[in-house]
This record gives C-alpha cells, sequence and structure tokens, in this order.
C-alpha cells in the first residue's frame, strides 16, 4: 500500500459527520457520538477484485483493503478464515431448507471471534506507537487480548467482572497478561475503563481504539459471502452483546455490493440475545427503536451487557432489513448447545447456544421461512464454558475393565438385545 | 457542592477542567450550572429535546441514572458525578 493512511480517509462521527485524523479516539467532541473509519472506496474498487482476494492466503487478511490498518498487519496475520459448514442435520432439525454455521469456534489463535477485532486493534495501535494494550471484557477479548498482546510483545491489562468462567480467567492468565477482576458487571468494569483509558496512555482496544477494533467483525461478513460462492446469505442470525458484531455483518454485506464483488440482493439480519440480558431484542419485539438498559443474569456472560453501546444501531438494521429479533433461557441456551454440537459435532459456547436457541424459535415462528437459506453466526468455543453445561449433558458411567459388565451395561440400555 | 468527572472528550469546553464542583438540585440542573460557565456543554450533553444523548452516560455516585430519574435525578452536597462516553462490547 502505498499511502501512508492505507485505503482509510478518515475518523468520521456515526451522527452529525464532523470528521477527524486517524488517531486513537472513539468519540466526537461535538455529540458524544461514536466514530467510524470512513475509507476511499474508489480506490479500494481498483484492487480489490475477486481474482485479487483468492490469490492471497487464506486469513482474514486477504480482505485488507476494507480493514482500518495503513500498512500490513503486524498482529494476528494467521486469524481467520473459519469454516463455513453446510449443517445439513442441524437443518432438518430446526426445519429449515438450508442451513451453513459459520465457526469461529475455531478462530485463530484463542478460539472466538474476537481474535478478528484484535489483530485489528493491535496492527493498528503499533502503527500508532503504543507499547501498552487494554481492555474492558466479558472473557473472550481478553483472551485475545492476552494472547495476541504475548505474541506481539506488547504490554497487556485486561480488565474482566470478578466472576467469570475459570476457562476464561485461565486463558488469560497464562499469557502473563496483568488480569485485574472487577467485583462488578461487565458495564461497571467497562466504566472503569473509560475512566483509565481517559487518565493512562494505553492503546484500548474497546475504548479509544474502538472504531478500528470494530471494523475487524465485518471480516466473518466477508468470508461468509466468499465461502457460499460469491453472494449474501438470504438470513444471517448472530447473537448480540454490544450489537456491535450484528451492524459490522451488515456492513460487510454493503461494501461487498457496493464494491461489485456480489450481485445485489435483499438480505435480513436477525438478533439474538439471552432472556436473563434482553435490551436489545425487548426493544425489537416492542417496536422500539430505543432500549432500556438491564442488570444481566444469565450463563451467556459473553452476551451480559445491560448496556448495550450498538444497540440503538443494532436495533436500525434489523428493521432496515425486514429481520428480527429473540431471546432464549438459560435451558433453552443449553438446548441449543446440545444440538449444535449433536448435529454438526461443533461445540460452542454459551452465546452460540443463543444463536441456534434464537434460530430455531425464528424459524417455527415463520419468520425465517422453512424454504429459505440461513447462516448461523457461532463466535465462541464450549470449551471456555463447560461450567454452564457441566451436570446438563448426561453423565459418564463407570464400569470395571470387564467385557460382562460392559455388555449387562449394553443390554440394561437396549433389553432386546437380551434375544438377539 | 456537587463533584463532576469531565471526559477527556469534553475537557476543551470546560477550560482543561478534569473536574467542576457546581451547586444543584437534580442532574439536569448541574448541566445547566455548567453551561452558564462553560457555554457549549449542554449541547454537546443534550439532545435537541433536551434529554441527555443515548451515547452519554451518566453516573451519580456509581449509579447510573438511567437506573433513576434520568436527567431529574436528585443530587445532595458531597455528591459525586461522572460523566463518560458510551462504551462497546468485549
Amino acid at each position: 500500500m502505498s499511502h501512508s493512511q492505507g485505503f482509510m480517509k478518515a475518523l468520521k462521527c456515526r451522527e452529525c459527520g464532523h470528521e477527524y485524523a486517524l488517531g486513537a479516539t472513539h468519540v466526537c467532541e461535538f455529540d458524544f457520538g461514536p466514530l467510524e473509519v470512513a475509507y476511499d472506496y474508489d480506490r479500494i474498487k481498483a484492487e480489490l477484485t475477486r481474482a485479487a482476494i483468492q490469490s492471497r492466503p487464506q486469513t482474514m487478511w486477504r480482505y485488507r483493503e476494507l480493514l482500518p490498518v495503513a500498512g500490513e498487519p503486524s498482529v494476528g496475520r494467521q486469524v481467520g478464515f473459519t469454516p463455513l459448514v453446510k449443517a445439513d442435520r442441524l437443518a432438518k432439525r430446526l426445519g429449515i431448507r438450508e442451513l451453513y454455521v459459520k465457526n469461529d469456534a475455531v478462530n485463530y489463535p484463542t478460539l472466538s471471534f474476537k481474535d478478528r477485532v484484535v489483530s485489528v486493534a493491535l496492527s493498528r495501535s503499533v502503527e500508532l506507537g503504543f507499547k501498552t494494550v487494554a481492555c474492558a471484557s466479558t472473557g473472550n477479548l481478553a483472551n485475545s487480548v492476552a494472547a495476541n498482546a504475548a505474541a506481539a510483545g506488547l504490554d497487556c491489562y485486561v480488565f474482566i467482572p470478578h466472576d467469570l468462567e475459570q476457562g476464561k480467567v485461565v486463558n488469560s492468565l497464562v499469557y502473563g497478561a496483568n488480569v485485574i477482576g472487577i467485583r462488578g458487571h461487565y458495564d461497571e468494569v467497562n466504566r472503569l475503563c473509560a475512566e483509565i483509558a481517559g487518565k493512562y496512555g494505553w492503546a484500548f482496544v474497546n475504548v479509544n481504539m474502538r472504531p478500528y477494533y470494530a471494523e475487524g467483525s465485518k471480516s466473518m461478513g466477508f468470508e461468509i459471502q466468499e465461502q457460499l460462492g460469491w453472494r449474501v446469505p438470504e438470513h444471517t442470525v448472530v447473537c448480540m452483546a454490544s450489537g456491535s458484531l450484528l451492524t459490522k455483518i451488515h456492513k460487510s454485506y454493503q461494501e461487498f455490493t457496493k464494491l461489485g464483488l456480489v450481485p445485489e440482493t435483499k438480505w435480513k439480519i436477525h438478533g439474538a440475545q439471552a432472556t436473563g440480558c434482553n435490551p436489545i431484542t425487548q426493544a425489537q419485539k416492542a417496536g422500539l427503536d430505543f432500549f432500556k438498559p438491564q442488570k444481566p443474569n444469565t450463563i451467556a456472560k459473553s452476551l451480559a451487557i445491560g448496556t448495550p453501546a450498538d444497540g440503538f444501531y443494532a436495533l436500525r438494521v434489523m428493521k432496515e432489513t425486514g429481520g428480527s429479533g429473540d431471546d432464549v433461557t438459560d435451558d433453552e441456551i443449553r438446548e441449543g448447545i446440545r444440538m449444535l454440537a449433536e448435529c454438526e459435532g461443533i461445540f460452542a459456547e454459551t452465546a452460540g447456544g443463543v444463536t441456534v436457541g434464537v434460530a430455531k424459535k425464528l424459524i417455527a415462528q415463520g419468520k425465517i421461512p422453512a424454504d429459505s437459506s440461513a447462516v448461523l453466526c457461532i463466535t465462541g468455543n464450549g470449551l471456555k464454558t463447560l461450567d454452564a453445561v457441566a451436570g446438563h449433558v448426561g453423565q459418564t458411567r463407570e464400569i470395571r475393565p470387564s467385557l460382562r459388565e460392559f455388555e449387562a451395561l449394553r443390554v440394561a440400555d437396549q433389553p432386546e438385545l437380551v434375544n438377539a | 457542592m456537587i463533584r463532576i468527572s469531565i471526559p477527556p472528550t469534553l475537557r476543551r469546553f470546560c477550560g482543561g477542567e478534569e473536574t467542576v464542583q457546581v451547586r444543584a438540585g437534580t442532574v439536569a440542573d448541574a448541566i445547566s450550572q455548567m453551561q452558564g460557565r462553560y457555554h457549549g456543554v449542554r449541547e454537546r450533553l443534550c439532545a435537541e429535546d433536551g434529554r441527555i444523548r443515548g451515547s452519554v452516560l451518566v453516573f451519580v455516585n456509581d449509579q447510573d441514572i438511567r437506573f433513576l430519574e434520568e436527567q431529574n435525578t436528585a443530587l445532595r452536597p458531597g455528591d459525586e458525578v461522572t460523566i463518560i462516553p458510551a462504551f462497546a462490547g468485549g
């Protein structure tokens, strides 16, 4: 890339359009609106062709003109291009003609979609000269920032609610990060981090680096379109915490369409939340364009954000695309995890159970028609949230190392075997 | 007195101050006091209908005012008010 800003033009306020230099800042001075990266789409269109993309390594960086770094990425160069699985058995179980699972449960290196946003945020942080990176996190982001910072040789602080799943805590500590547990909900962690970010000169990936960070999520949508054979799916179901991923999947479909990489078509984007933290889907179902904040209480801790920053924008995307939203209980989340595991051999974390559970509801309600095609976005790995499902997925049955005992067990399961 | 913590984004409009002290009975009153001292603060924090913008979070003694009485939340001497931009996911 020859230009010093790559294909970026400026940071631009989503509300008033005021433009800022491409630094570490995320809020408009005039109305506190969120800043977003503006691109030079004419230059991108001249360079980013299907052939160019296909000639590149199979990582998220094959779409680098549409990602906000000035030069070559320096952190997380191997991230992305996770499998898009044609999920025929799950399709049959849910009652839909065609279903795909975009499986970021196996994203590299920390098994969640957060590796996408972190590789962008840290690559840009290095470009801007930062030596210390940090984040407020419900777990997955902490894991990814800790791992990618370690690999890049950056100092790292991660701030998490004190009661996170053990798997997510250990998965941050092992990389040598400074892990700070805050006695409070994620929203309180985030509030503290907003204050710390204002005082310390660090790159907080989801505070002052947020305009860059959030753009990384688009790569999940770019990959879906390429892996479907260069087309936008009719229906996409996305779980929502802040709502940012849903808006960026939509943006990825808009950008590929605008650049002529996929044919123009209509698509619907549906949002999924846990009933124990459903500010966005509650507003969607009530037909409102604003949400009421909540105090979360759900096993889907990675989605437990009661004051979602992008909630307003997620509601707008669902409305504009004709999509819908719904939420599921803790038991329905566990059922969703089991369905995905039993049908497709994919073990998702609780957020994945939310996506599958809500897809089941929307198909049953006809909001995703039975004769249509849908993509489910799975964002994290079940090995990180074992606590949420342990005791709900059956028990090991123990026997001595004896063939007789094994055969007795089989007969107990299937009495007809006695006469076989 | 009420002590208000000013976020970096707003400090340019508040003479560079990190904190401001006001006498006020409600959050709305406190914003009016600030507006009187630093012109332009209100339009940054509030939409045209006078309500605090969705992109702005206000806490009184660590309580989000959206769980209280929003801009009508009462203030007492010694209370601490914190203003920060809305935050993203993680």
